[in-house]
């Protein structure tokens, strides 16, 4: 029995009213409030443009202090060391995403899958420590580099920390794939490996692309364990191992260096504008991944679901 | 119904509190563990209703609030003054150091030490949201321009004197360089360590981030040489590390690493090299027996700056900093050089 506005109780009409006006706030208060951070960051980031020559904005050396601007080493930074992590999460998470919802039995499963949780709740700052500690002299002395604070290093550490982002994610939507599907690919003789690959994972691909996404998204914005492993040398990446030398990516030089600034120097505006140059980043990697998930199903698509 | 039930099984419970807080002084004032314990007595015997069983919940927490705020009233309105202190980071901890023992002496003084780096330091005075600034380099031109023009005249008081030493691994066969090598080799014109007499390694440079003092006197004094017209720059590959531990830590693992850092924060596992001023002149490790007699090319004085002139709390403190005995003997003990013997 569904009970609808009680016509005795005075009362009941007014809290309806209420709670979806609450609710209403609530969802619109999300779009305001990056919509306020995208002007607040416009307002700051903006007047670089006029201090600052473009030639000098986008010149190879970054040196505040002696009003050198070049974002160029920073971009390249930021982007070595985001590309590297996606190159060493995405395999893993999809893999293990893959084991936790196909292959492994159910008493398996239900260890895995807290622990994967557990893991991305590790602070970043205690991974970036364990980075400092056993992963840049392990680097050193394995790969013969002349030192381990390098964007391989931070590459390591953002993939490990994307993993549990990635494979919760990822796990559920290939959770959610009808088990209809397999039993119809089992029944045309594939097998396991085969139903995984050609049937099961193009079906659950717009979630596990969301779940890349938001993998992405959060290595982008990773902060403090870049901080402390890539050795933060503002060096522009142009050959192919540059990935074993330092890095600086535009997160590290932000944190490190918006406290000793002067509100409203070029100094100030210029790291309001690599701010903004991150935030356009997150944007478009969001809004191609929606493209490609909330597309709309084709015929055949429909006619299957 | 349910109701009854609930008070029934609690009123015993509630008498075992009562009983046991009179017994117990809870509070430090046993005055008002009594009050409290009476009055809650008065209304658990007569718990009649539902609405008061509401306001005995409510009135136990309340009275605990009031009891504890009273106390603590009486403990802080000593305190009159409070000073905030912020900037370099090479002097945070003597900055730490005296404001306990300051305050140990003056229990009316508050002083709140924070780090960041000396030009954070000197753009919060800038902005007047500190009383004193630490530096551990003198104020640019930019930024006395900067006060200017806000209506602050920054007074710069000299509190201790620093030596840099630059540090390798203990395993690195080299002990002395020229100062002139030394620029050389962070501003990259010298790439492997056969080129100052050690073994065939690349050169791993390790560096503070820009907005530390350290990293700006350095710049000066040896990557320019003391020359105002040079503009050699720290080379790209320089790592900068946010903190001095990150130095210490790179410099004790890895044999091709040579850093700075101010000589309070060398351990002594770490390898100090000793600098010749000139090519052929005496190499001199640094100590304080050497910044002293000024043979140690790489000394500085360690600054605190205030608006203006410092008056009332802030000038009995940095008076204190600067001429006291025990002020200067923390100086010593943290590795810094004190200035009474220099001036």
């Amino acid at each position: 029995m569904i009970k609808y506005l009680h016509p005795l109780k005075p009362g009941a009409r007014w809290r309806e009213t209420l709670i979806s006006v609450v609710i209403k706030t609530c969802g619109f208060s999300a779009i305001v409030f990056v919509g306020l951070i995208f002007y607040f960051l416009l307002r700051e980031g903006l007047p670089a443009f006029s201090e600052v020559k473009l030639a000098d904005l986008f010149a190879v050396r970054w040196y505040p202090i002696e009003d050198y601007f070049g974002i160029l080493p920073l971009l390249s930074g930021t982007l070595i060391v985001t590309l590297g992590a996606m190159l060493v999460a995405i395999p893993f998470s999809i893999g293990t995403a893959v084991f936790i919802a196909e292959i492994a039995p159910h008493w398996m499963r239900d260890i895995l899958k807290p622990l994967v949780e557990l893991l991305g709740g590790l602070p970043s700052v205690v991974l970036g420590f364990l980075g400092i500690l056993v992963l840049t002299p392990f680097l050193r002395v394995y790969l013969g580099l002349s030192t381990g604070l390098t964007a391989l290093a931070g590459s390591l550490l953002l993939g490990g920390i994307a993993v549990p982002t990635i494979v919760s994610i990822a796990e559920d939507a290939l959770d959610a794939v009808p088990q209809g599907y397999r039993e119809g690919a089992w029944a045309i003789g594939a097998t396991r490996w085969q139903t995984i690959w050609r049937v099961t994972l193009p079906t659950a691909r717009s979630g596990v692309l969301t779940a890349v996404m938001l993998g992405l998204g959060r290595a982008l914005g990773e902060t403090m364990a870049v901080m402390m492993v890539t050795g933060n040398a503002p060096v522009l990446a142009t050959r192919w191992d540059s990935i074993f030398m330092p890095a600086r990516t535009m997160t590290a030089t932000i944190a490190a260096e918006m406290g000793e600034v002067a509100s409203a120097s070029v100094h100030y505006h210029v790291l309001f504008f690599i701010g903004l140059m991150l935030f356009l980043i997150s944007l478009v990697v969001n809004v191609v991944a929606s493209r490609v998930v909330f597309h709309q199903k084709n015929r055949s698509e429909r006619v299957l679901s | 119904m349910a109701k009854m039930g609930v008070l029934a099984s609690t009123r015993p419970i509630l008498h075992d509190i009562i009983r046991q807080m009179r017994h117990f002084a809870f509070f430090d004032n046993s005055c008002s563990a009594i009050v409290v314990a009476n009055l809650v007595a008065f209304f658990t015997k007569r718990l009649k209703s539902y609405l008061q069983f509401r306001v005995l919940w409510l009135l136990i927490p309340i009275m605990i609030m009031l009891t504890a705020c009273a106390q603590q009233t009486t403990a802080s309105s000593q305190v009159s003054v409070y000073i905030e202190n912020k900037g370099s980071d090479t002097i945070v901890n003597l900055a730490l150091a005296w404001a306990e023992r300051y305050q140990g002496e003056h229990h009316e003084v508050r002083i709140s030490v924070t780090g960041g780096g000396s030009g954070t330091g000197i753009a919060a005075l800038l902005n007047g949201t500190v009383d004193i600034a630490n530096a551990s380099r003198q104020i640019k031109s930019e930024e006395t321009q900067e006060a200017q023009s806000k209506g602050i005249n920054p007074v710069e008081h000299i509190i201790a004197r620093d030596a840099i030493a630059v540090i390798v691994n203990p395993q690195n066969p080299v002990s002395q360089m020229t100062l002139q090598q030394i620029s050389e080799i962070y501003s990259g014109r010298i790439n492997n360590w056969r080129d100052v007499g050690g073994e065939n390694r690349s050169i791993v440079r390790l560096s503070r981030e820009t907005n530390s003092g350290t990293h700006v006197y350095f710049l000066e004094t040896v990557l320019r040489l003391g020359d105002k017209n040079n503009k050699t720059l720290f080379s790209t590959d320089t790592l900068l590390l946010p903190s001095s531990e990150g130095i210490i830590n790179e410099v004790r693992q890895n044999p091709n690493a040579i850093g700075y850092d101010g000589l309070g924060y060398v351990p002594n596992d770490l390898k100090m090299i000793a600098i010749a001023r000139q090519p052929g002149g005496a190499y001199v490790g640094p100590s304080i027996a050497t910044v002293n007699d000024n043979s140690y090319p790489i000394a500085r004085d360690l600054y605190m700056y205030t608006a203006g002139e410092p008056s009332g709390a802030v000038a009995f403190y940095l008076d204190w900093i600067m001429h006291s005995v025990e002020a200067q003997a923390i100086v010593a003990e943290l590795g810094f050089v004190p200035i009474n013997d220099h001036r």
